[in-house]
């Protein structure tokens, strides 16, 4: 009985959780739109709903009524795997994510503001996002299409190649939080915003933040997908529930590579000041998240896209030696403070 | 009771992926069971209280190596390309028999406790799996951490050659082509980035 | 030695990959009943541009692809050394800061000689 009602809990989490990253989805293709149309001085979706604000609702349920088209020789049973393949690593990165600081009680049960506390937990999202190149590369393989299995191909060597740095940038919130639970890496920055790590790790910041874009595809690094060239990238031949599934996992691998950084390097749900603690946890991590989504946005409005060699040696030559130059100065530094 | 029926579970699959790895005439189909092997093992190390070897498991083999697999089934057309080794079918199976009577074997007859050191079952659960392995191997185990790194050195070295012999092949005009095929027929664009993007 | 009870934090974690498949493929199978299909053969084509197809597209690719696969598999090796590494950090002391800075540097060899010999080059 008690069981089953721990995992009824568990259970109405990963619902709530679920819906709210949906939910926040549909609306950041919304906001996207909307932010590039103003910086583009136009107006943007407008007709469905005041200000368009239904646009993603008729966007998702057009997608759902859309015939699924499995082209000529192309494999299917891969073809229909690969987007399953690509949305679930982009959303059970989440489990591990703590939105805020409060556990809501009631009786002996606990209801954490987050879906479990495990020990690697930020290993766990980087083994699985790691997945996620599965599901592109076998989609554009079986897709039987050149430009699919060319953007497949370009979109697994990246993020591969954006994997390392990136791996290597957390490693210095790591150092400093002596963990890789994400929960208690927050709780490490607390006490103003001098303690969070951007201000210690400015470096792995910054590098985090660029080879977050490359993972997620994104503008300036989004080759695989580059409409000038490849058409559509690994999904040109995809259509219907598949092809926003597809969609889905981009723009929810957005929000989960924020959430990561709010996490590792904007101190989570903490305040900036002890005096701002009135205003909920909660709050200041989705404030968090959508300064860098809107940054995100940002970037893909105002920087053109590099030359796919360019980008290649940018992970290798520059991105790679200079995070490892930070975990060492990292932990030089560290090691000269505690013996002080 | 929960941990027997999920070792089952995550055992299962295990196995049940290995079989379909090596039975499916589909390279392609090989690798997506070899993934869900490794998931699973991954989910026996959690069972084992063993977290970071099952983060490291996924993000190694099922991240980097399989990977690799992958890209290097694509060098060849992995669907065209039946490479069904049946000649080698009698020497499998008896090997496979041989190996499997000796693990019952070693699971059944043997019973070898080893000392209950420092790090029991509890005492893991308590300080994290990664600190356990970083207590350990940091300090007991550095001179194994060195040689680790020193054959990875090793293994780049041996990459490094790989890579050059592509690069030659390249030069000569020809697809690095792993499956021994040769040129590709005529009239095929021989390298399909070039002849796609058009740089 | 498998203990009684799992390590209860990570029951959430299987769940919750059990329910995002379920999404996953309900959501497909429940598309699949709703869908328009009409049967066109010109449709199922895939795209080049407007003309038929020529070829297979699976055709062999550059090694390229093949080498960065296999240096991002050596470096990965590489740094998942670092993560219990980092976690210990302050446990270890300088015995431990000085065997990661011999470690990392046999890394930079391994990567410079990769670098000179045009390993990282994407020509």
């Amino acid at each position: 009985m008690d069981l089953a009602i721990r995992i009824g809990i568990v259970l109405a989490e990963i619902a709530a959780v679920l819906g709210v990253v949906l939910t926040h989805v549909a609306y950041l293709t919304y906001m996207e739109r909307k932010i590039l149309s103003d910086m583009q001085d136009r107006l943007g979706p407008m007709e469905v709903g005041p200000h368009g604000l239904l646009q993603p609702l008729a966007d998702g349920l057009k997608l759902f009524f859309k015939e699924d088209i499995i082209p000529t020789g192309a494999n299917k049973i891969i073809f229909s795997a690969a987007p399953i393949l690509v949305l679930i690593p982009a959303l059970i990165g989440f489990a591990v994510v703590p939105f805020g600081r409060d556990s809501l009680v009631i009786g002996e049960f606990e209801i954490t503001p987050y879906i479990t506390d495990i020990n690697v937990g930020i290993l766990y999202i980087l083994a699985f996002s790691s997945l996620g190149a599965y599901g592109v590369l076998l989609g554009g393989w079986a897709s039987n299409s050149k430009y699919s299995l060319l953007g497949g191909l370009r979109s697994a060597a990246q993020v591969i190649s954006y994997e390392l740095p990136l791996g290597l940038s957390l490693v210095g919130p790591i150092l400093l939080s002596g963990s890789l639970s994400m929960v208690t890496m927050t709780e490490a920055q607390g006490g103003g915003f001098w303690h969070w790590y951007v201000i210690t790790q400015p470096i792995a910041f910054v590098i985090y933040m660029i080879c977050a874009i490359a993972e997620t595809n994104r503008l300036p690094f989004d080759l695989p997908e580059a409409e000038s060239e490849l058409v559509a990238g690994f999904f040109t031949e995809y259509s219907g529930m598949r092809f926003s599934f597809f969609f889905l996992a981009e723009y929810a691998n957005m929000i989960l590579v924020s959430c990561i950084a709010v996490v590792a390097f904007l101190g989570g749900w903490q305040a900036p000041f002890s005096f701002m603690e009135f205003v909920p946890p909660i709050v200041w991590f989705l404030a968090k998240v959508y300064f860098l989504l809107f940054f995100y946005i940002w970037l893909r409005a105002t920087v053109p896209r590099l030359r796919f060699d360019q980008l290649m040696a940018f992970g290798w030559k520059v991105m790679l030696p200079l995070s490892l130059v930070n975990v060492l100065l990292t932990s030089i530094v560290k090691y000269f403070l505690n013996q002080m | 009771m929960t941990a027997q029926l999920l070792f089952f579970y995550f055992g299962g699959m295990t196995v049940a992926g290995a079989i379909v790895a090596v039975a499916s005439p589909n390279l392609v189909y090989s690798a997506l069971a070899l993934l869900l092997t490794f998931i699973h093992i991954a989910g026996i190390y959690v069972l084992l209280n063993a977290e970071f070897i099952a983060a490291v498991q996924i993000i190694v083999y099922a991240g980097a190596i399989l990977v690799l697999y992958l890209f290097v089934l694509m060098l060849f057309n992995p669907e065209k390309e039946k490479l069904y080794l049946h000649r080698q079918y009698p020497v499998g199976i008896f090997l496979g028999v041989v190996v499997l009577c000796l693990m019952l074997f070693a699971a059944f007859k043997t019973e070898i406790l080893g000392q209950e050191g420092s790090f029991t079952v509890e005492a893991v659960r308590s300080m994290g799996h990664t600190d356990a392995i970083g207590r350990v191997l940091y300090t007991d185990y550095i001179f194994p951490f060195e040689i680790a790194s020193l054959i990875l050195l090793v293994a780049m070295f041996g990459s490094i050659l790989l890579a050059g012999r592509g690069r030659h092949l390249r030069k000569r005009g020809e697809a690095f082509d792993l499956s021994g095929g040769g040129t590709p027929p005529e009239g095929k664009p021989k390298r399909s980035d070039e002849v796609m993007v058009g740089r | 030695m498998l203990t009684n009870t799992p390590p209860i934090n990570y029951i959430p974690v299987f769940i919750f990959i059990v329910v995002s498949l379920i999404f996953g493929v309900g959501t497909l199978v429940l598309s699949y009943f709703v869908q328009t299909r009409i049967d066109d053969k010109e449709k199922l084509s895939t795209y080049e541009c407007g003309s038929e197809p020529i070829s297979d597209a699976r055709n062999p690719f550059p090694a390229r692809y093949y080498i960065i696969a296999m240096l991002f598999v050596i470096f990965d090796v590489e740094v998942a050394f670092l993560y219990p590494w980092a976690v210990v950090f302050d446990q270890i002391g300088l015995f431990g800061l000085l065997e990661m800075i011999i470690f990392i540097a046999l890394f930079l060899v391994a990567y410079v000689y990769a670098w000179k010999k045009g390993g990282l080059e994407w020509d």
